[in-house]
């Protein structure tokens, strides 16, 4: 059976500052080596000065994975030397000597399978390094500063992984619940970076290293159980060993490097007191959680039903599932869900067009309002949608803008409805037999009246005239 | 002009217009002129000083606010950040390395206008108990010039001494204030853990060590903290003192309080001149009205086997980050890779920095951990329980700070397990957090020797009261220099 097990490093991109300093979180603004103070570039005489803020942020991850939370935290000290380190150590947690570390064991559904979670930790981002120069030999690399001492979680999990498509479905329920708490955005470059260890029935784990998105982490297993089973069909011997990902190439390598081998060393970090989260504060943050997509998609089910697979796409999305909650009521509920999903969705399909948007909850009110009373027909509603997250106008101004408003005047769509009768004999007599085909008749008058007629209304007048 | 006065003095003295903060402060710079060849207590000086005097004296003619300290020179430890000025740590790795940033206690200490005449000498990164291991060349005894002045905060007691500085800020990870305060009779004081903000002191081993005052007064060593205790945004470590005043109630002595004499501190090896002067002191409490019983501390004996197995643990780490990538002493990186550089630069350490992070890197190594590391935990949690069961029946307790006397430069320099045991006295307060504090006390043939009493957390106003009271007793001579 092959097993998947995954290292998770997900940096908190919503925070304020670093983990340790008050430089900003949100490096990728900064211009090389300019987010940077004594604290993050680990000066003689700095001291680290914990973001409390991080603190409650990873205990709330902690609490959505269902993992235990214990009642206070340390910090440890992880001792290598590496470049993109300006202390030559990591500020990081671990679970060895009794469980200290901002979450314990927890576990998350994955379809109907259980994935068991490890453990989670609250440490910092080292530097970012950039390599220039084409050999080996004349290579040299440049270190950029601005990245380190973000706030980061690892999350790590158990090998409960049997394939690649769970390790996908995984990682967007992950995403969604991260985007959900408003921690991080997992569409930063960079924000979401991965391990992997993999193994199949009767060989060695394999542990790939470096994976720098969610997209290439599916990719990077994918290839791995291939390559594995590729050996083994051949007999040959899967070995024990380090892989990096290349992410050019989209392939693993084996790494010569003795990383393996590093004894870190690890001893509690003085510098920060153990930071206690007892049950109050627990329940504090608890508190002030915000509502779980599952609960969300319940509540969305069974307090207005909304058919499941709409519920489901509405709650995993943060930005919706927000808008939908702000703008809807008891009546309007299923029309402003249709209207998020089947027009909305489609038309601001990329973040960049959700960025820009320029649509409120009000507009969405007052849009499914509009449908509901008959003042405007779905079609032109959709017109509408278009016009305002371009602009952002109110509903009445579009409308009144470009003509959209539905025909409702009796007298007005008498008169073109008398036309339609006029032209169109044949249908006439064959509605007059048959009623079922009187929707042929509402179609031409909608055709003429470019989709705004009432079409309730338009029925009723049908009727009257035809007798 | 006279350089002899105490701190307090000194205030009381500028602040009535009867000396000038600019005379004091440029007749300080003339002495170091003419002193410190022999002393070689500082590393560098403030050229800016006498200007910085200058305009404390305007601001006390003209009557605008002043700081408390009106101009006071004060020598600072060169592993202390002051913003713009070099801060060596007595080592050819950080030659170049010019602080951004102040200290907290810096920062405090200039918004009462103290005025920083230099930073003074130490053991190569706090390392050492005599100044010998500075990179830049051992200081002198003012009392006895071919013998040391202790370690490793040796330059800030050399400077309060022979009167080239009113006080001076060290560093006590093991004794590193206490030992050179009492090798040159001075006061020293290490606090409880986290009453001083540590941002800005270089780190040895962060989770024992404090800054603290070497001062001629015990009262000047409570003005001073005074000025520089308390709660800091940028040290986690702090603790709130809420704005204690360690002057108030200094005078009313030790009647009644219960005094326990450490046996441990008291046993082989302790110079019978160290020895008297102890049971001198003791009877001398005694006379104060207060009771003096022997207590056992039986961790003691372990204690600096577990201090030196921490600190070394502590400093490979916190040394680790001088690669010289970012800053450091003038060498390219040009034709080097990544681990042959730094292996190359991290060769300006001196040998007993490198001695001690190649202890620190096997100590706690996986397979030896539990042998050494985690057993010096064990005996640091044990010794810190012995002397809290000690306190629940002591107010304070007592012991010599160095069991020898000060001896001559070279002579312990190449014996390491000797020079080790002249900590057995001090690292006990560093390992269990409590405030200590070395009072000059006799001189025997010329050389000084101090008692150290210790107190519990927090007790630091009652320590600083009953070392006041000790102080009051004796009357000692004045520095040969
Ligand atoms: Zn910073």
């Amino acid at each position: 059976m092959t097993k998947i097990g995954l290292e998770i490093h997900c940096q908190l991109t919503n925070l304020e500052s670093k983990l340790f300093c008050s430089c900003k979180a949100n490096y990728r603004e900064f211009q090389i080596n300019e987010n940077i103070c004594p604290v993050c570039m680990g000066l003689p005489g700095s001291l680290p000065r914990l973001n409390q803020e991080a603190v409650k942020k990873g205990t709330m991850i902690a609490m959505a994975l269902n993992c235990t939370t214990p009642d206070k935290i340390a910090f440890f000290r992880k001792n290598y030397f590496y470049p993109d380190l300006p202390k030559n150590f990591q500020i990081t947690q671990l679970n060895i000597y009794g469980d200290t570390s901002i979450g314990g064991a927890g576990s998350i559904m994955v379809g109907d399978k259980k994935i068991r979670i490890t453990r989670i930790q609250l440490e910092e981002d080292p530097g970012r390094l950039i390599y220039e120069g084409s050999s080996t030999k004349n290579q040299i690399t440049l270190v950029d500063y601005n990245r380190a001492g973000t706030p980061l979680v690892e999350i790590v999990t158990e090998p409960d992984f049997e394939n690649p498509k769970q390790v996908r479905e995984f990682l967007n329920i992950l995403s969604d619940l991260l985007e959900n708490l408003a921690v991080a955005d997992p569409s930063l470059e960079g924000a979401m970076r991965a391990d992997a260890n993999v193994s199949i029935e009767g060989g060695n784990k394999v542990e790939i290293k470096n994976i720098g998105s969610f997209h290439d982490l599916e990719k990077a297993v994918h290839f791995e159980i291939t390559r594995q089973n590729s050996l083994h069909s051949r007999d040959i011997t899967i070995t024990q060993e380090t892989r990096h990902w290349d992410d050019k190439r989209k392939i693993t390598i084996s790494s010569r490097s003795k990383e393996e081998e590093l004894d870190y060393r690890y001893f509690l970090e003085g510098d920060i007191p153990w930071v206690k989260i007892d049950s109050e504060i627990q329940e504090k943050l608890k508190s002030k959680m915000p509502e779980s997509i599952s609960s969300k998609k319940e509540r969305y089910i069974s307090k207005y039903n909304i058919p499941s697979q709409v519920a489901d796409v509405l709650s995993s999305d943060k930005f919706y599932s927000d808008l939908f909650d702000e703008s809807h009521t008891e009546n309007n509920a299923k029309e402003i869900a249709n209207i998020i999903t089947t027009d909305l969705m489609g038309l601001v399909d990329t973040r960049e067009k959700l960025e820009k948007s320029k649509i409120t909850a009000t507009h969405l009110r007052d849009l499914a309002d509009s449908i509901q009373s008959g003042k405007i027909s779905r079609n032109s509603a959709k017109n509408a949608l278009y016009e305002i997250v371009k602009t952002g106008n109110d509903l009445s101004q579009v409308i009144s803008e470009l003509d959209l408003g539905n025909v409702s005047d009796e007298s007005e769509l008498t008169g073109i409805i008398r036309e339609i009768i006029s032209e169109e004999s044949q249908a006439v007599e064959q509605a007059k037999s048959n009623p079922q085909t009187i929707n042929y008749l509402v179609g031409k008058v909608m055709q003429k009246t470019k989709g705004k007629a009432d079409p309730k209304l338009t029925l009723d007048l049908l009727k009257k005239q035809i007798g | 002009m006279n350089l002899k006065i105490s701190a307090l003095e000194f205030v009381q003295e500028v602040q009535n217009g009867n000396i000038s903060a600019e005379d004091f402060v440029a007749k300080t710079l003339e002495r170091i002129q003419s002193i410190d060849d022999k002393l070689h207590a500082f590393l560098s000086i403030n050229e800016d000083a006498v200007n910085q005097a200058q305009e404390i004296d305007r601001k006390v003619k003209s009557g605008d606010k002043v700081g408390v300290c009106f101009g006071m020179p004060i020598s600072i430890k060169d592993n202390m950040c002051i913003k713009n000025s070099k801060t060596t740590c007595g080592s050819k790795m950080l030659e170049n390395f010019v602080a951004p940033y102040d200290a907290t206690v810096i920062r405090k200490l200039k918004q009462q206008d103290a005025i920083f005449v230099g930073k003074v000498n130490l053991d190569e990164f706090a390392m050492g108990l005599t100044t010998e291991f500075s990179a830049f060349g051992p200081s002198k005894n003012p009392w006895e010039t071919d013998h040391v002045p202790g370690g490793s905060s040796g330059g800030s007691a050399v400077s309060v001494s022979a009167f080239e500085c009113v006080a001076s800020l060290g560093s006590d990870t093991g004794g590193s204030v206490r030992n050179p305060a009492s090798f040159c009779s001075v006061v020293g004081f290490k606090p409880t853990y986290g009453l001083i903000s540590r941002y800005g002191l270089v780190s040895y081993a962060n989770s024992i060590e404090q800054i603290g005052p070497l001062t001629r007064t015990v009262k000047d060593t409570a003005f001073m903290l005074n000025i520089i205790s308390g709660l800091d945004s940028n040290d986690n470590t702090t603790v709130d003192n809420k704005d204690e005043n360690y002057l108030s109630g200094i005078d009313s002595g030790i009647e009644g309080k219960k005094i326990g004499i450490i046996k441990e501190m008291l046993g082989d090896g302790v110079d019978p001149a160290v020895l008297s002067a102890t049971k001198d002191a003791i009877s001398k409490l005694e006379n104060l009205g207060a009771t003096c019983e022997e207590i056992s501390l039986d961790m003691v004996k372990y204690s600096v086997a577990a201090y030196y197995t921490i600190t070394a643990t502590e400093a490979g780490s916190n040394l680790a980050r001088y690669d010289n990538l970012r800053y450091g002493y003038d060498f390219s990186v040009e034709g080097y890779e990544f681990n042959s550089y730094i292996t190359k630069a991290r060769q300006n350490f001196g040998p007993e920095v490198k001695r001690r992070m190649i202890i620190g890197g096997f100590v706690p190594s996986t397979g030896h951990a539990g042998k050494y590391f985690l057993k010096a935990l064990k005996i640091k949690s044990k010794l810190t329980r012995e002397i809290n069961d000690a306190f629940k029946k002591f107010d304070l307790l007592i012991a010599p700070t160095v069991p020898i006397l000060p001896f001559k430069i070279g002579e312990k320099i190449d014996d390491p397990i000797a020079l080790f045991l002249v900590d057995i006295n001090t690292v006990t307060a560093n390992l269990t957090g409590k405030p200590a504090i070395s009072v000059p006390f006799a001189v025997s043939n010329g050389l000084p020797i101090g008692i150290q009493l210790l107190a519990d957390s927090m007790q630091d106003k009652l320590l600083l009261r009953a070392a006041h009271a000790l102080e009051n007793t004796v009357k000692l001579p004045e520095v040969p220099i």
